[in-house]
């Protein structure tokens, strides 16, 4: 997995709550046997029409918002389905950070997995960018896993915000959770042990 | 000592170890694979040159983007029929017992399960599909992980999770007429939110769930996610061990005493273990239908969509409005009499033997809506075979329905079942996103019944009226 410290980038703001993983990779294209190439379809059905052309009023496709490595959402992001395809689709697009006042618990976990930051903030903070980015579209965030803080470049607002301690180590060490778990196999063989006798 | 709930015990019973400011190392009794979330998993046990750690506590099935007829054909979608390929190769070379396309074991992955009996009070389980939580109605700690957790659990049979809260959510009373397990959860979603259970596991209690059927407490567990939780679940009883008994894959006869005989212990020490408490009255709930586009927005079938000065405090009224303009509905309008033209009834949520068994029940002698397309889905091979030897594919032809084969079908349209752009659908599965039974489709969230009813009348309808 890639480390994770800083990122200085721009912003999409998708202003729209209860964002599920249908929208975010719609189930048609689960069909891949490998974790590459689901950023093609990246909110496919808000992002092109049916016969796949660019919907012009779509976030991810106004010019402003191209190369932007963070994406802001409305609260309750990544509901629904468990599928980690949601969360490969957003790293394979290019964004490294999920800004959100609400994160789905599933989504949270495979985006951590993966080495996609999900930063909780407050609802006046979400409220605060979406109106600094709607204002003006080259508007920078600054996030630093480090200090666990996200600020608005230039304006000073800025939030700390919570990552449990194990997952932050992971991510800034591009540390791997089955690179743990193969390394205390005994102990593993051991409880399943302690069980079949007890 | 504090008091604990069920959760709790099974949980911390389970725990191989724990990550000082970290996650704990959970056991894993039984994973359930499929063919979407897990190839990505076996290729990271062949990078690493590893097998799969306890394969007997691995079962695979093919049901996500199977086709619904003429299953002894091959798939005819490439990309499907290489993914349920991949399926059975990694199977095959990992050595996991899988129930494919063709065996009389197959089905929905969250059907087959409890039918087999391979699902027990006490376990833990996962699988690579948020509607794990179905398990859950055995009285065991069952929750949908990603594909890196798939990985981790083939690679040591564990998987690092941080400790949800737990919920009470008790439904007391007696359910009115034609009120089903459907839609008491609807309801509870209805109150609690898309997002309120999120960090929670729920424990269902009251002596409404308990009065459910196995079957009933399934659709229940199954729509936990539905309302953000991990997981829920129910304390097993009698009537839990009475559906487990003589089941092909649970112990049989003194191992199975007592096996129930520690099962019995698996109850909530009491209300003070619990982060936080809901209660409903039974008696409150009607039949439900959804009007928007997340499981949270659903009424009583004969109710108005609510307007936005209705939404609770610090909702977005323009993603409520972005939801209605999907469904083509209106603040303050009814459903009943909406014309309707599609029918799902199968999934997860409701393709077992009780949910046909309600359905062709209220069909009998009646006659399928000629603007009707209906997918009738059972959820498994044994689901299809008994609704045949029980006649209920006669009473459905009769009807002027047909009975399909298994698979999750119709619910996430990752097969030929879709429903066309801008078609209503009311269906028994779990999801109305936008989009979920294909590109622009609408569906409607209702029980077998309420399915029943606009299936017959071609629009929507309250069953208690017309059937």
């Amino acid at each position: 997995m890639k480390k994770f410290t800083t990122l200085v980038s721009t912003c999409v703001p998708l202003n729209v709550e209860d964002v599920d993983t249908d929208q975010i990779i719609p189930a048609r294209f689960l069909k891949a046997t490998t974790r590459e190439g689901f950023g093609e379809n990246l909110f496919r059905d808000w992002r092109f029409t049916a016969e796949g052309a660019p919907r012009p009023d779509f976030v991810l496709n106004k010019p402003e918002h191209v190369g932007a490595k963070i994406l802001v959402a409305g609260k309750n992001f990544g509901c629904g389905s468990s599928r980690e395809h949601a969360a490969w689709a957003i790293s394979d697009f290019g964004i490294s950070v999920v800004v959100s006042s609400f994160f789905a618990d599933i989504f949270k976990n495979n985006a951590l997995n993966n080495g996609l930051l999900p930063v909780q903030v407050s609802p006046d903070f979400l409220r605060k960018m979406f109106s600094v980015i709607q204002a003006d579209a080259s508007a920078q965030l600054e996030v630093n896993l480090e200090d666990q803080t996200i600020s608005i470049k230039g304006t000073g607002g800025k939030e700390t915000f919570d990552i449990n301690p194990y997952k932050k180590h992971c991510l800034i060490n591009g540390f791997d959770d089955i690179d743990f778990l193969l390394s205390i196999r005994d102990e593993i063989k051991s409880f399943e042990n302690s069980r079949t006798h007890a | 000592m504090s008091s604990k709930t069920l959760f709790d015990k099974i949980w911390d019973g389970h725990v191989v170890k724990k990550i000082d400011n970290g996650p704990q190392v959970l056991y894993i009794d039984r994973h359930y694979i499929h063919e979407v979330t897990s190839p990505q998993a076996f290729a990271g046990l062949e990078k690493r040159g590893i097998g799969v750690f306890r394969p007997q506590q691995t079962l695979a099935t093919a049901d996500h983007n199977v086709p619904t007829i003429d299953q002894h054909l091959p798939i005819k979608e490439a990309l499907s029929r290489q993914q349920v390929e991949k399926l059975t190769e990694n199977c095959s070379k990992f050595g996991v017992e899988l129930f494919g396309l063709g065996h009389p074991n197959q089905g929905i992955v969250h059907v087959i399960g409890p039918e087999l009996g391979y699902t027990l009070p006490g376990m833990t389980m996962v699988c690579g599909d948020s509607h794990t939580s179905t398990h859950g109605a055995f009285g065991s700690i069952a929750f949908g992980i990603g594909t890196s957790e798939v990985e981790q659990v083939m690679a040591t049979q564990c998987i690092l999770q941080t400790k949800p809260k737990t919920m009470k959510i008790e439904v007391n009373g007696t359910l009115g007429r034609g009120v089903t397990a459907k839609d008491v959860i609807l309801y509870v979603i209805s109150k609690i939110s898309s997002s309120g259970g999120t960090g929670y596991f729920v424990e269902y209690a009251g002596s409404a769930i308990g009065s459910l059927s196995m079957e009933s407490r399934m659709t229940i567990c199954n729509m936990s996610i539905e309302m953000g939780a991990r997981g829920g679940l129910i304390a097993p009883d009698e009537i839990t061990f009475d559906y487990i008994r003589n089941r092909p894959f649970a112990p049989k006869g003194e191992a199975l005493e007592a096996a129930i005989e520690t099962w019995r212990q698996l109850r909530s020490d009491s209300d003070d273990a619990f982060d936080i408490i809901h209660r409903f009255d039974a008696q409150d709930i009607e039949p439900m239908i959804t009007f928007g586009t997340n499981p949270g927005m659903g009424i009583g079938v004969n109710a108005s969509i609510p307007s936005v000065q209705d939404l609770a405090p610090g909702s977005s009224p323009e993603s409520y409005n972005k939801s209605l303009q999907y469904m083509g509905f209106h603040p303050g309008e009814r459903l009943q009499g909406k014309p309707v033209n599609y029918v799902f009834l199968g999934s997860c949520t409701n393709a077992r033997m009780e949910d046909l068994r309600l359905f062709a029940e209220a069909v009998k002698g009646k006659k399928k809506a000629p603007n009707v397309h209906a997918l009738i889905v059972p959820g498994s091979k044994h689901v299809e075979k008994q609704a045949k030897e029980e006649g209920l594919d006669k009473i459905l032809e009769d009807a002027g329905f047909s009975l399909r084969e298994p698979g999750c079908s119709a619910c996430l349209g990752m097969n030929e079942d879709k429903v066309p752009a801008g078609e209503y659908c009311v269906s028994t599965s779990n999801r109305n996103f936008e989009g979920r039974q294909g590109p622009g489709a609408r569906t409607l969230l209702a029980s077998p019944l309420t399915v029943a009813a606009v299936a017959i009348t071609g629009k929507i309808a309250d069953h208690r009226n017309v059937l």
